[in-house]
């Protein structure tokens, strides 16, 4: 019973390794002999390898490099090239966006210059991965979920770091790169378009968030709790649903009145994953484009609420005086 | 296996404090002071106000003075402010200088002690000027130090220089190069509460007067106002304000809409006069008195040190949490505030401002 309330996985199968489905001609592009590691197996699959890269996973890799080497040299040349600065300030340093006043234009290499082409190199890896990932789909004769999903996050990347700054006219605002700074960056950017929680979209992707979480809770939870009835050959009980899938089913439906099935519970946890930056995207590709101040939008359709004015009346101290603020 | 993982373990503890160092440990507690569901809570750490306590106590007012007598300006040479109170009262009102300001080094930190009316320390001409400072805040200033006041101690607290005192920071190396520009952020800095915000919040709004507000007005796009580095220089500058004073975002703002003002506290109001103030007398008292000052106490950039909340409030929300220290002094207050000074005490009134003082900057 216990090996069923363990957060590790308790059985590791041990058998000659098992180098994947045949690939054809590509088989050549597999490379390293398989090997078993028992730390992974303890988490996910011990069989590390064959490793397949290809032309598109070289090229992805590359430019992801290039971009990686910017943003961290930019770092490192920040900190006066000192690596124990580099080490202590690590989560603070970034490498920040063109200021306002250029606009669109091509900026100083060392004026968001360097932004721009880190960000190039990381777009054009990201594209690359994402074509990869969608060919070696198709190679494996799969359905191409995975890569619609991840297209869905970059769906968010694009509008975050360069539709919306298209739109806007402005490459500051997008992201910057940096731990602290892209998270200073989302306060800021919140603060300045009047409070993001009162855009819809956004409420939106949270709800897709949070539920996406829940799913894959329930999801989980389910079949760790049936799998003793077979529930973990989810695919199979599909089509010859078996007392595993009928116990999860009645659980449900006397806890939930309600319940999924075993191939329908998988769509819901894709739509809402996919949905969570498909909804933010839009929400961020609104925000200063077609909407200013979203508290102020919320107060116009009444969906802020007025509260009782507990401290009296407080007017802004510049328009008594006539003074700038 | 087994030590390997007990090596694993170690370093997941190790890695956890590390992570977890920076962090305030509890309790904190919270007290609602906005309409119920809002989230407008003051919040204070018990411990940490305890730790506190020492840098906020106030000290004993000195015994009462006769107000009756000759003026200082009429025993004392060279006696440019302060001369129209009581012999009696002007000493007393020094020895309490030398405890706020200079109590190790005595009344020798401003004073030529073989002729005390002698100008040549810098320490004096200064010490002159920053009582007419304190005269402008209790009588100018009265939307944001109301009827409390400051005296000298409310900044210096026994110190020849206050301990929360600004410079311009240095201009980062690498700025001007071709890599590595930190843009002016990016920096675990104190003066931002070590966020990553940018680290001179003071230049841009309490020396220039940079516009504070950043958010739209209108629901739909009409005026460009901020952009996002606008808006993170506000950031900057709110971070450096709640850590000097030791509150939370919702003891002015209700953080739904920081702009708005018909929910924002009647503290935001004070607050707002606040960094008006602080302008002021960074631009009129301390920068012309750059070239007084010594080299050693200016900044690296050879600016002069200016003030901000935390000169003041030393992170209590109110300088030593609103203790009125100014009605025993009442001659720290110009002539508007002398009126309301305790009819015994009141005779002295008309003093200050001065003839030789520098036009004040307009108030804004």
């Amino acid at each position: 019973m216990a090996e069923y309330q363990n957060i590790f996985t308790q059985v590791q199968v041990h058998g000659p390794a098992f180098p994947g489905v045949s690939i054809g001609r590509d088989d050549r592009e597999r490379m390293g002999k398989p090997t078993d590691v028992h730390l992974f197996g303890r988490l996910g699959d011990a069989q590390i390898g064959p490793i397949y890269l290809g032309w598109l996973g070289i090229a992805s890799i590359i430019c992801f490099l290039v971009a990686f080497e910017i943003i961290g040299l930019n770092m490192l040349a920040s900190v006066n090239w000192s690596p124990i600065e580099f080490v202590r300030q690590l989560f603070w340093l970034g490498l920040e966006p063109p200021p306002p006043e250029y606009g669109l234009k091509l900026p100083p290499l060392n004026q968001g210059g360097w932004w721009l082409m880190a960000g190039f190199f990381l777009t054009l890896s990201i594209m690359l991965w994402w074509l990869r990932m969608y060919r070696r789909a198709k190679a494996l004769g799969m359905g191409t979920h995975v890569a619609w999903a991840f297209a869905a996050a970059i769906w968010l990347y694009l509008v975050l770091g360069f539709i919306r700054p298209l739109l806007m006219g402005s490459w500051s605002e997008a992201v910057p790169f940096g731990i602290f700074p892209h998270l200073d960056w989302t306060a800021a950017f919140s603060i300045r378009y009047g409070n993001l929680f009162y855009n819809p979209f956004h409420m939106l992707s949270i709800a897709f968030l949070y539920g996406s979480a829940l799913l894959f809770a329930m999801h989980g939870a389910t079949i760790l709790a049936v799998s003793r009835f077979g529930g973990e050959r989810e695919i199979e009980q599909i089509v010859d649903r078996g007392t595993a899938s009928e116990r999860a089913a009645l659980f449900w439906r006397w806890t939930m009145g309600f319940n999924a099935s075993m191939e329908s519970i998988h769509r819901w946890a894709w739509w809402f994953a996919v949905l969570c930056p498909l909804t933010g995207g839009i929400g961020i590709l609104l925000t200063g484009t077609v909407v200013d101040n979203w508290y102020l939008w919320a107060v116009k359709h009444h969906v802020a609420p007025m509260y009782p004015a507990v401290f009296g009346t407080v007017v802004d101290p510049a328009m008594l005086q006539g003074a700038q603020q | 296996m087994m030590k390997s993982y007990t090596a694993i373990r170690i370093a997941l503890l190790l890695a956890a404090g590390v992570l977890v160092s920076a962090c305030e440990r509890p309790p904190i507690t919270t007290e609602q002071h906005g309409f119920r569901g809002t989230a407008m809570v003051k919040v204070a750490n018990p411990r940490i106000v305890a730790e506190q306590a020492g840098i906020h106590a106030v000290p004993a007012a000195l015994p009462v003075a006769p107000q009756e007598g000759q003026k200082a300006s009429e025993v004392y040479q060279n006696v440019k402010v302060l001369g129209d109170v009581s012999v009696a009262e002007f000493t007393r009102i020094m020895v309490a200088m030398t405890q706020w300001v200079s109590p190790e080094q005595g009344c020798g930190y401003c004073h030529n002690l073989q002729n005390l009316a002698d100008d040549s320390l810098y320490t004096k001409v200064v010490a002159r000027r920053m009582i007419q400072m304190t005269q402008t805040i209790n009588s100018d200033y009265k939307t944001h130090v109301a009827d409390t006041g400051v005296t000298c101690y409310t900044c210096h607290r026994g110190m020849p220089v206050p301990a929360n005192v600004w410079f311009a920071p240095e201009p980062q190396k690498h700025a001007t190069r071709m890599v590595g520009s930190k843009g002016g952020q990016n920096t675990p800095a104190e003066s931002v509460a070590y966020a990553s915000l940018p680290y001179d919040p003071f230049t841009p709004y309490l020396s220039k007067a940079n516009t504070i507000a950043v958010n739209a007005t209108t629901a739909l796009p009409n005026v460009r106002v901020g952009s996002i580095q606008a808006t993170e220089d506000t950031y900057a500058l709110m971070m450096h304000m709640s850590d000097g004073l030791g509150v939370n975002c919702t003891y002015c703002h209700n953080t739904r809409a920081f702009s708005s003002w018909e929910t924002s506290t009647p503290q935001r109001v004070t607050a707002w006069h606040g960094i008006r103030m602080s302008r002021d007398l960074n631009n009129t008292y301390m920068e012309p008195l750059t070239q007084t000052f010594p080299v050693h106490r200016l900044g690296a950039l050879g600016d002069v040190a200016k003030v901000n909340c935390a000169t003041c409030h030393q992170g209590a929300y109110k300088p030593l949490y609103g203790a009125p220290m100014l009605k025993d002094y009442m001659a720290l207050s110009a002539a508007g505030a002398l009126a309301a000074m305790p009819a015994a005490a009141a005779p002295e009134a008309p003093a200050e401002p001065a003839a030789e003082m520098p036009a004040e900057a307009e108030k804004p």
